[in-house]
């Protein structure tokens, strides 16, 4: 076990409580405050695991933009503040379906990886990943742009009724 | 570094997300269920990143940031989408929505 590996363990930790507190909590904005706690924790793992930008750009987009957009439409529809009773289904086709979906996965990822050892690569700086974007993937990072803005416009015509189609 | 701690953690983040997918009956819940799901494919990628050493370098962090972007348009558009059915119905409960067309 090195510092890697003990760094990766306590933030899978924090990661993973504040996962299950997400889809267990009865209060609906403690759920995306849970959310904020679990997306800072993986991006810690990115950062152990020398992902610099995509860590950053995960605490700026995800922390600063989605959780906020979410607890916005949390409050817009008008949430119960308090803790609710009716938030969930039924548990147990759920349990047995995500139970057996992470246990599946994390069983083909032992047997697949054991307790094999790799090196650390070199940091995923921004200069590092921004050569890439520009060479080898441009067209792709261009197709990320135009759906970004069909998603924008998606998103201004779905709310607003008057120019949506009836 | 041991690869398999890291993915042991994106597995149990992904399912973590189907259950709460699953469960969760507020369609915003369900929405940070799906956030959970997309963390740990991020996760897979970004370890997959450090331990396979790939033609291109930096290709799995380069596709981690490509499925950030995803979830943020998809986040903007789910919550447009909400937020109409709100209007319309004032609840959010995804169990509840009728899906025939109403006489």
């Amino acid at each position: 076990m090195t510092t890697a590996d003990l760094l990766l363990v306590a933030l899978g930790a924090v990661a993973v409580g504040a996962g299950v507190l997400v889809v267990s909590t009865r209060h609906i904005v403690r759920a995306g405050l849970w959310l904020v706690v679990n997306l800072l924790a993986v991006a810690g793992c990115y950062l152990v695991l020398a992902a610099e930008l995509v860590a950053w750009v995960q605490v700026l987009l995800y922390v600063g933009a989605v959780v906020v957009l979410l607890l916005f439409a949390v409050m817009l529809t008008r949430a119960p503040i308090g803790a609710s009773d009716d938030l969930d289904r039924p548990r147990w086709p759920g349990a047995l379906i995500g139970g057996g979906a992470g246990l599946g996965l994390a069983a083909l990822f032992v047997s697949g990886y054991r307790w094999s050892r790799v090196d650390l690569p070199s940091p995923g700086t921004a200069t590092a990943l921004g050569e890439q974007i520009f060479t080898a993937w441009v067209l792709p990072f261009e197709v990320v742009g135009v759906l970004l803005l069909a998603a924008l416009i998606g998103a201004i015509v779905v709310s607003r009724p008057d120019i949506g189609s009836r | 570094m041991h690869p398999v701690i890291p993915y042991v953690i994106a597995a149990a983040l992904v399912g973590l997300g189907a259950y709460g997918v699953l469960v969760r009956r507020n369609a915003i819940l369900l929405l940070m269920a799906v956030e959970l799901i997309l963390g740990g494919v991020n996760l897979v990628l970004v370890t997959a990143d450090a331990t396979v050493r790939a033609v291109l370098p930096a290709g799995g962090q380069v596709f981690a940031l490509f499925v950030i972007v995803l979830a943020a348009a998809e986040i903007g558009v789910a919550l447009a989408l909400v937020l109409q059915l709100y209007r319309l119905r004032r609840a959010v409960a995804v169990d509840e929505i009728p899906l025939e067309r109403e006489p």
